[in-house]
Order: structure tokens, then C-alpha cells, then sequence
């Protein structure tokens, strides 16, 4: 009897050990995902003119978008519409490496979902964030 | 030793219990890792410190009480 007690105590340690371990940080320093982030970067300083002016905003499911084409002078959407497919492809490479990252693939879905809040959350005010299907300026 | 075939059992069942935590997804944990990524993508700087700073240093010297002898 007294064996089994030990037993059960024992086990009881080990759960909560196990518990305790399982509270992990989300990993983000992989080199898959720094270089995602330094892509992104760049990208960026491009980019922010155009979600300035309205022409390209974010989209709820973690995306960006072109919202309003005639923002953008001719000369000068060919690259958006590059800008816009780049950022996406990143984007959407960002919320698998970081699944995977983790070792749990199935939580691009959440992952992505996460992001798409903050994105919207933090972007800066005039700037053109989708909620519930319309388009909305912060 | 019989007791061992009613204790595996229920080892076995608490183990799993305490394994199938980890497959929640730590969404706090999530957005920490999120805004952490989007402050560096898109290069937000935390303000509001240099203020602070400044209205330090003119803070009047400190007035030494002597001890009773």
C-alpha cells in the first residue's frame, strides 16, 4: 500500500512537470522565419506608401489587398500588384514556418488567424483594414 | 504484484491526460510572438521614455538626516 502511494505521487509530479512544460513560448527564431521577417522588412518601406494613400490594406484573414487601384498612377501598379503578391507569398510562408517551427502544422490556421488581428489592431491610423467583409479606415 | 494490472492502467490514462494539454493551441502566447514579429516588419519604436528621463534629473538633492548620538 505504502508502494502504491509512492506511486501515485510520483505520477502526480510527473504531471505536473509535464503540465508545467507545456506552457511553451511560441518559437520565432528559427532561420526560416528571421529571414521571412527581413523580406518583410524591406518590403516594407515600399509598401507603407501605399497603405498611406489607401491603395493597398489588410486584409481579415491576414493578408494585404489592392483596395483601390486608381490610388496608384499607372506607371506604377505593375509594381503594387508585385509588391502585393510578394508580401502574400511571405505572409502566408511566415505562418507556415512558424507552425512548423513548433512542431504543430495544423495551427497555421490559428496562427494566421492571430496575426490577422493584430495586423488590423496595430495598423497605423489612415491606413484601410478589412472587418467583416467591407473595407474600414482606421 | 496483482495490483500493478489495476495501476498501469490508470498510469497510462493520467499520462495521456497531462499529454493531450499540449495540443491546445497557447493563443496568448500567439499574439506575444505576433506583435513581437509585426514590430519589427513594420519598425515600431516604443516612445514615451525620454520624457521620464528628463524630469529625473531635476529632482532636488536628497537632504541627509543625522543620526542621534
Amino acid at each position: 500500500m505504502n508502494n502504491l502511494i509512492k506511486f501515485c505521487f510520483a505520477l502526480f509530479v510527473l504531471c505536473v512537470s509535464a503540465a508545467a512544460s507545456a506552457q511553451v513560448n511560441i518559437e520565432i527564431n528559427t532561420p526560416g522565419v528571421v529571414a521571412l521577417k527581413r523580406s518583410m522588412q524591406t518590403r516594407h518601406t515600399q509598401l507603407a506608401e501605399f497603405y498611406n494613400n489607401g491603395a493597398v490594406g489588410l486584409t481579415s484573414d491576414g493578408l494585404v489587398a489592392l483596395r483601390d487601384a486608381n490610388a496608384v498612377p499607372l506607371a506604377s501598379r505593375q509594381k503594387v500588384n508585385g509588391l502585393v503578391a510578394a508580401e502574400n507569398q511571405d505572409r502566408k510562408a511566415l505562418y507556415t514556418e512558424i507552425a512548423r517551427a513548433n512542431a504543430h502544422p495544423e495551427w497555421e490556421g490559428d496562427i494566421r488567424n492571430t496575426f490577422a488581428q493584430r495586423w488590423i489592431q496595430r495598423a497605423q491610423a489612415g491606413w484601410w483594414v478589412q472587418s467583416g467583409g467591407s473595407w474600414l479606415k482606421k | 504484484m496483482k495490483k500493478i494490472w489495476t495501476v498501469l492502467p490508470l498510469a497510462v490514462i493520467a499520462l495521456s491526460a497531462c499529454v493531450t494539454i499540449n495540443i491546445y493551441f497557447p493563443a496568448a502566447e500567439a499574439e506575444k510572438a505576433a506583435d513581437k514579429i509585426i514590430d519589427e516588419v513594420w519598425q515600431i519604436e516604443k516612445s514615451g521614455t525620454v520624457s521620464k528621463s528628463d524630469k529625473s534629473s531635476s529632482v532636488a538633492p536628497e537632504i541627509k538626516m543625522e543620526k542621534p548620538i
